[in-house]
């Protein structure tokens, strides 16, 4: 992990060396050149744009959690009538494109609302946190449902054996269980995210994305802008995948010990 | 024999699919009789004894225990609060450490305070003389102790009758006396007990009756000493011929 971070640490000076290489003009890293007093300014912008990204990416996977384990128990019940709207919720969500479903919740959600006669309005912020979080939450119900079938049958029979009923034994026995076998993959999850936070751009959402392109358009140089809009979601995802790593280290210590 | 009847079973019919697991089984149990069901592997015995805790169901048939019919609506919790299990994996809880496998039933079913709950465990713990491990994770234990430690924890509920499913078919072979020694106790106490064992010695010693089962039915019932020494069916003979002689 280290030799490939020092690998990736190259890119930035690399693709600095290559705009200062001057190859006829095509480069223009004083866009973003923190030495100067409008290079800074547009630094400082396009780094403003990383609370509301963190933000946004936070909110929805807390929201994608939730859902995904309300979607998913249902959906392990011995009960066909009950693991039937499971199995449609997770394949229909699973089937819709991000970026349409983004525009769906934005311009149509808060007409259906309304003629069901709840005026509400759906700010950015909110359209992109309820699109991510249902779309990413037949993934998350997924992910709950392997981690929960890895425990061994014995288990749920024993504990109901001891009188525990279905949520007790769930609560008690199977989720502190399935929790080190569902939380590394659930990290992981948070990084496509991340990742696809950028699209909340397309509804006028400030975040990273919006940011850098609001930034091209005054200062065409899309090159330079979006090269740094790129190593702002590579320092976040390695953060977080640093926090996986160190996650699953943890995790799996915990098992063997 | 006169005392309350505790298992009543009736025509009990079950299929996997097409295979048919128990065929028109009849078993009465009274209270604090010991019961030692064998079988070759798939005659039906493990799935009958965990019929009588719902673990499993049947298809059709009828089953009272205590006088709960099992086929009340809500009626498998309160079957499930008399009747204790011991599983031939032992199935003991990874996570929690000797004492809060044995804890966890009686505080969240039985209400039990944490302390009056672990005077408990201790006590069942002492009983399967293995006090000393009560903070031990279960997997630090031998399997003769990880059995122990889940016969324990059934008895902490304080059952009326208790089910074993080949409670020692897991275990190395030295380990398998002391788990035997603490269920020849538990007979001596007088506990109702469905035993389901290949372990011979163990079932002349304790059982009240001995049932054969062979493709899903009972073939054969009576006392140790009347089976053993003349078995009637051919099933039978040729199933102790095989587990005397391996």
């Amino acid at each position: 992990m280290t030799g490939s971070l020092r690998r990736w640490a190259l890119l930035p000076g690399f693709l600095l060396l290559a705009g200062c290489g001057g190859s006829g003009g095509t480069w223009g890293w004083y866009v973003v050149d923190p030495g100067t007093p409008q290079g800074r300014s547009n630094v400082e912008f396009l780094i403003g744009g990383f609370w509301a990204t963190i933000q946004l990416s936070l909110v929805a996977a807390a929201l994608s959690m939730l859902i995904g384990l309300l979607v998913a128990l249902p959906g392990m019940s011995a009960n066909r009538w009950l693991r039937l709207p499971s199995r449609i919720y997770i394949e229909f969500i699973r089937a819709i494109p991000l970026l349409p479903m983004l525009f769906w919740v934005f311009y149509g959600l808060p007409v259906v609302m309304r003629s069901f006669g709840v005026p509400v309005t759906i700010d950015a912020f909110w359209g992109a946190v309820i699109t991510l979080a249902i779309s990413d939450s037949a993934f998350t119900a997924e992910i709950y449902r392997a981690g929960i079938q890895s425990i061994p049958k014995g288990q749920t029979e024993a504990a109901r054996t001891v009188g525990l009923s279905y949520s007790q034994t769930m609560r008690y026995v199977v989720l502190p269980q399935a929790i080190r076998r569902i939380l590394p993959p659930l990290a992981n999850q948070f990084i496509y995210i991340v990742k696809m936070s950028a699209f909340a751009s397309v509804i006028g959402m400030q975040e990273l994305t919006r940011r850098a392109n609001e930034l091209v358009v005054t200062e065409y140089r899309p090159l330079e802008i979006y090269s740094l809009l790129i190593l702002e979601y590579l320092v976040l995802v390695l953060v977080i995948s640093f926090f996986v790593r160190w996650l699953e280290r943890k995790m799996g210590s915990d098992e063997s010990r | 024999m006169s005392a309350k009847r505790v298992i009543e079973i009736r025509s009990l019919n079950k299929s996997f699919g097409d295979f048919r697991a128990l065929t028109g089984v009849d078993l009465d149990v009274s209270l604090g009789e010991r019961i030692v069901i064998c079988g070759p592997s798939g005659s039906g015995k493990s799935t009958l004894i965990r019929c009588v805790n719902g673990l499993e169901d049947y298809d059709s048939g009828h089953i009272e225990v205590d006088g709960i019919s099992l086929a009340e609506r809500g009626s498998v919790q309160r079957v499930r609060a008399e009747v204790g299990m011991v599983f031939q994996q032992f199935n003991l809880f990874p996570h929690l450490s000797v004492l809060e496998n044995l804890t966890l039933g009686p505080m969240k079913t039985r209400g039990l305070s944490r302390k009056d709950a672990e005077a408990l465990a201790m006590e069942y713990l002492g009983r399967v003389r293995i006090p000393e491990q009560a903070h031990k994770r279960p997997r630090d234990l031998s399997g003769g102790q990880q059995q122990r430690v889940a016969i324990a924890r059934s008895l902490c509920m304080k059952p009326k009758i208790m089910l074993f499913d080949e409670p020692t078919s897991a275990l190395d072979p030295e380990m398998i006396s002391e788990v035997l020694d603490v269920m020849v106790e538990l007979a001596e106490e007088g506990m109702t007990m469905l035993v389901v064992t290949h372990e011979m010695g163990f079932a002349r010693r304790v059982a009240d009756r001995m049932v054969f089962m062979d493709g899903g039915e009972i073939v054969e019932t009576g006392t140790p000493s009347a089976v053993f020494d003349a078995p009637r069916s051919k099933r039978f003979r040729a199933f102790l011929d095989k587990i005397i002689h391996h």
